[in-house]
């Protein structure tokens, strides 16, 4: 095979150790680098993976083409041995660079010795991030409250892993001997460990239950979805036809979060009506029902909206400036913007701290980037709690789920010298300790929520705090055995 | 006006913490703290301000705290060791702000570096975060530099690719003398924006060992005590520095030594120095008298005073030194200074007048030394003759003037306490061609000496008598008005250091070629350059010829 992408639609070649559409059987310098690598990711999906569950078949799909129509091909597969593959979206003939500088001119098929470093950076912040989760989340197939969720977590970790192949592509293909020193550290960092954590604060808190994972997914993935969104507009044409590709299995990893937390909405709306509960702050009794209350639904909200949010880093960025100046990252549908493109002489509102208090300031929009990623993370991020709500008003309890303000539990930015509570009003320390308990989980929330994680094993069997998924994956029928477990 | 005066108390980007022989000196800049409005110090960048604070705590630790052995240099912010000196200050900064910015942030580098190597006060610098540019810069100035090994925390010197100008003060030079990295090396070092980290900022040298988080604040502490226990420091009671008495006035500054008069039509500062009225007996009475012990009040003093010129008087080209007092009195100082050179005490006020001497010579203005009767340039007051551009001596006795003729003094302290930059004493330095008048001059220690025996000798530049002095003085200092001041301070500064070269010669040489060249290009400073793009996102553009 050639080039299989030229021809329109993903040609992937199977024939290989590593599935792929780049012509990999003709690129043999990659072709070493990718299979010298591959020993080490078996070891670290092994040891990092999905703990307990190496030896059980999962219904996973597997990419089979890159093309708009039918990608996606169900089986049963032990993970260790899914076809992880680089795959990348279709090259769309005579691209051009969309934004910055060089807009106007072909995009480049090779990296520009220019930039080659702080590509490579946002390769590794963004490769960093997909290990990292997988390795946040592997300890709650033990507890998985079905088999059609632990199914989807474990979707979810191969795509994940996917996703690093796909970095560590870009990384061995134009980086050199930098790339793949890079690429063997992606291995070797671990989330939340002392010695060598992951590059990003929100990836090294634990992911110690179900519904933070499902929280997780929704806001932390939906950061990962933005970041893709913004490097698949990159004028570097590899990048962004990786980013592109990636897109598509991000959206069923927001899939599982929305859907997650709706459904462990649903169950807690059904469990309070079948009590006779209408005061959603009735939390004693309603723990009782063996659901969570609304207001610790919020408050992991709460947490991992802010938590998220960090990921942006600064508001005003030197590096995001750059980035888009040259050409790499753009912004959230940058191709659906109608401006000029280059913001040389535009300005953004941002929020910032000013002596103590919030204010709006019009900053040059170069420098205000992430706070624009920021923004229309926002935005994309209501949508998902509009759903939620949907549910609550379906059943009729009287409580709605909301977003902190942005100010909120911050650590990284302009608002990570304040306290605010969840409206965005400044608090002293006194207060912030006094009112951080109604605002965030407590170890009391956490304790509660753990006591509720017993593994529910059955085909067609859900644990008790969540509600059964509308459809099946793939159509298949409630019954359906989505993991065979063997050890 | 800039004022170099502080203490702890009033710190805004420093703490300090002591611990036994262990004193830690953490960065945490306030980002609203800076000198002059219009950016924020960010990521414990600095500026002036945050340097004034850092020499304050240096020159304290050596004479406040006798029993601090070693100094941990550290961050208190996290993720950040220190990101280097602010961008945006020096985009909006004069080149002449720039330039002295420059040269007393390396100037205070020199004195941690005076204090590792002299006073047994070994400085250890803690890496956690990333230390960039003049972050690195400050870090290897320490004895001994660790950095944590998390994967994420690294050293740099980015200047060159995100700036387009050096690692001006001080970086490239310890690089390559003191850390020895090998120059391919370090040229993919300085061209890398990222730097280096882990094991391979190890093996290139640029710091001596990583450490794992775990083990981190458990190895800082060993090294530290490590470093302690090799010290020869062994004092009790710390000197307090006392605030300066100072009274500013529209035409100069008044400390109870040391008279600074300025004469704006000339644009010249006439800098006298009182020498001392009376001096304790003994060891003990120097230390009962603390920071009122002449040397050392008047060397804080004229350390002051050389500083406010520089940063607050940029139109005075000029500086005439005089002296008036007894030279008795300043050959009694210098005794006592010889005498009882191992206690530690005296030691630091010995190695503070090497240093006050220092900026003497690295002051880019035209230095004349006056010596008129009933002055005192005796032993280490004569060290100003020495570091002048020129020197006249007045010859025999005015009429009617009943003072006694001027008269010159050296003391052994001429000979071994005050090296240069360059290694050499001013005298060694003076006679650098003539070995033997150095050692006819050492043959007259302790001997007074005549306007004739000064010029014989060849400590003065000219000897004027009553009938010539007035006029010849004159013309001297409106000549050296009339120059060009840039052509002066050119000339000056290569004409002050004979001989060797050392990394301290090295570092201001290059600094003051290299970077001030780099400074005043469009390719920095221009409406297109680095300096004024930075953080627009905007590239700069480069005018592609090489000089
Ligand atoms: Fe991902
Ligand atoms: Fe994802």
């Amino acid at each position: 095979m050639s080039d299989g992408a030229a021809m329109g639609i993903g040609q992937i070649d199977y024939d290989g150790l590593i599935p792929n559409n780049v012509g990999l059987a003709e690129d043999q310098r990659v072709r070493k680098a990718l299979e010298t690598w591959h020993p080490g990711y078996i070891d670290w999906w092994k040891s990092m993976g999905p703990e307990g569950f190496q030896g059980s078949s999962v219904y996973l799909r597997t990419a089979v083409g890159v093309g708009a129509e039918g990608w996606a091909k169900f089986g049963f597969v032990r993970m260790p041995e899914y076809r992880w593959g680089i795959l990348l979206a279709p090259k769309v003939e005579g691209r051009t660079i969309p934004f910055g500088a060089h807009k106007g001119q072909p995009a480049w098929q090779d990296v520009p010795g220019e930039y080659r470093a702080m590509l490579r950076r946002l390769l590794v912040i963004q490769g960093d991030t997909e290990p990292a989760s997988v390795e946040q989340q592997r300890h709650l197939g033990a507890t998985a409250p079905s088999l059609y969720d632990m199914r989807n977590l474990f979707q979810v970790n191969v795509e994940e892993g996917r996703h690093l192949w796909a970095m560590v592509y870009l990384l061995q293909k134009y980086f050199g001997r930098d790339g793949r020193e890079e690429a063997e550290e992606l291995l070797r960092r671990r989330s939340g460990d002392q010695d060598s954590p992951r590059m990003l604060g929100a990836f090294n808190e634990r992911t110690p239950d179900w519904l933070s994972f499902f929280m997780f997914t929704f806001f932390t993935d939906r950061d990962g979805k933005m970041q893709l969104a913004a490097l698949a507009q990159s004028g570097f044409d590899p990048l962004s036809r990786t980013c592109r590709f990636m897109l598509t299995e991000e959206a069923h990893h927001m899939f599982v979060g929305e859907t997650g937390v709706a459904r462990v909405i649903q169950r807690t709306a059904e469990a309070m009506n079948e009590a006779g509960i209408d005061d959603p702050y009735d939390i004693e009794r309603i723990r009782r029902l063996g659901v969570i209350d609304l207001p610790t639904i919020q408050k992991k909200a709460n947490l991992h909206f802010s938590l998220t949010l960090d990921l942006f880093g600064n508001e005003i960025s030197t590096n995001a400036a750059n980035a888009f100046n040259a050409g790499l990252k753009g912004r959230y549908r940058e191709d659906k913007l109608t401006d000029d493109h280059q913001l040389t002489a535009s300005t953004y509102p941002v929020l910032r701290l000013r002596d103590g208090a919030i204010i709006k300031d019009e900053v040059p929009a170069l420098s205000a980037l992430n706070m624009r990623l920021r923004d229309d993370y926002v935005e994309d991020t209501m949508l998902g709690i509009g759903r939620w709500n949907r549910v609550l008003e379906r059943a009729g309890i009287d409580f709605r789920m909301t977003l902190p303000h942005v100010a909120f539990n911050r650590r990284i930015g302009e608002f990570s010298a304040v306290h605010t509570d969840t409206a965005g009003a400044v608090l002293s320390a006194e207060a912030w300790i006094r009112q951080q308990m109604a605002m965030l989980p407590s170890d009391d929330d956490n304790q509660f929520i753990a006591s509720l994680m017993q593994p529910s094993w059955q085909p067609g069997r859900y644990a008790g705090w969540i509600a059964p998924p509308r459809h099946g994956i793939d159509n298949m029928p409630g019954d359906f055995e989505y993991v065979r477990i063997e050890n | 006006m800039i004022d170099f005066q502080t203490s702890p108390d009033r710190y805004r980007h420093w703490k300090l913490s002591f611990d036994g022989a262990v004193a830690t000196l953490a960065m945490d800049v306030d980002p609203a703290g800076g000198l002059m409005g219009g950016y924020e110090l960010k990521l414990n960048s600095y500026d002036l301000s945050v340097d004034i604070e850092l020499a304050d705590a240096v020159q304290r630790l050596r004479f406040e705290h006798p029993e601090v052995r070693t100094v941990v240099l550290r961050s208190a912010k996290e993720n950040v060791f220190c990101a280097g000196a602010n961008i945006r200050m020096l985009a909006g900064a004069s080149h002449g702000h720039k330039v002295n910015f420059c040269k007393f942030t390396n100037e205070t580098r020199l004195a941690i570096e005076d204090a590792s190597e002299n006073s047994g006060q070994r400085y250890l610098a803690a890496i956690s975060g990333s230390a960039a540019g003049g972050g690195y810069e400050l870090a290897v100035t320490a004895d001994y530099v660790m950095l944590i090994d998390d994967r994420r925390s690294g050293v740099s010197l980015p200047e060159l690719p995100l700036l387009a100008v050096l690692p001006g003060t001080g970086g490239l030079t310890r690089l390559t003398d003191k850390r020895k990295v090998r120059r391919d090396l370090a040229d993919v070092f300085c061209t890398t924006e990222e730097g280096v980290r882990g094991k391979r900022a190890v093996q290139w040298r640029l710091v001596d060992e990583v450490v794992p988080p775990s083990s981190w604040e458990a190895k800082v502490a060993e090294r530290a005590r490590d470093l302690a226990a090799k010290s020869d420091r062994d004092g009790q009671r710390g000197v307090a520095l006392t605030p300066l008495q100072r009274q500013f006035s529209d035409d100069g500054v008044t400390y109870p030594h040391v008279q600074v008069a300025i004469d704006r039509a000339g644009r010249q500062a006439n800098v006298t120095i009182q020498g001392p009225a009376e001096l304790p007996a003994d060891l003990r009475g120097i230390h009962d008298a603390g920071s009122s012990f002449w040397p050392l009040a008047m060397a804080r003093e004229l350390d002051d005073a050389l500083l406010h010129l520089r940063l607050n008087e940029p139109a005075v080209g000029l500086i005439v030194f005089r002296t008036s007092g007894d030279p008795a009195q300043v050959l009694a100082a210098d005794s006592l200074l010889e005498q009882y050179q191992s206690d530690w005490l005296v030691r630091e006020i010995r190695l503070l007048l090497k240093r006050v001497m220092k900026r003497v010579d690295m002051t880019a203005r035209s230095l004349i030394a006056l010596i008129e009767p009933s002055s005192c340039f005796a032993g280490t007051l004569a060290e100003l003759v020495f570091a002048a551009d020129r020197s006249v001596m007045f010859a025999g006795t005015g009429a009617g003037d009943n003072r006694g003729p001027a008269t010159l003094h050296l003391s052994a302290l001429n000979f071994s306490a005050y090296p240069m930059g360059n290694g050499l004493s001013r005298l060694a330095n003076r006679f650098y061609g003539e070995p033997d008048s150095l050692i006819a001059s050492a043959e007259r220690i302790g001997d007074t000496l005549s306007a004739e025996d000064a010029e014989a000798l060849g400590l003065v530049t000219f000897a004027y008598d009553e009938t010539d002095w007035d006029d010849e003085v004159r013309l001297i200092l409106e000549e050296r008005a009339s120059f060009s001041p840039d052509a002066l301070t050119g000339l000056e500064a290569n004409l002050r250091f004979a001989g060797p070269e050392t990394m301290e010669t090295r570092i201001f040489g290059r600094l003051t070629a290299w970077q001030n060249w780099i400074f005043l290009r469009p390719n920095a400073v221009g409406e297109a350059g680095s300096l004024k793009r930075y953080g627009s996102g905007v590239r700069p553009d480069f005018n592609p010829e090489r000089v």
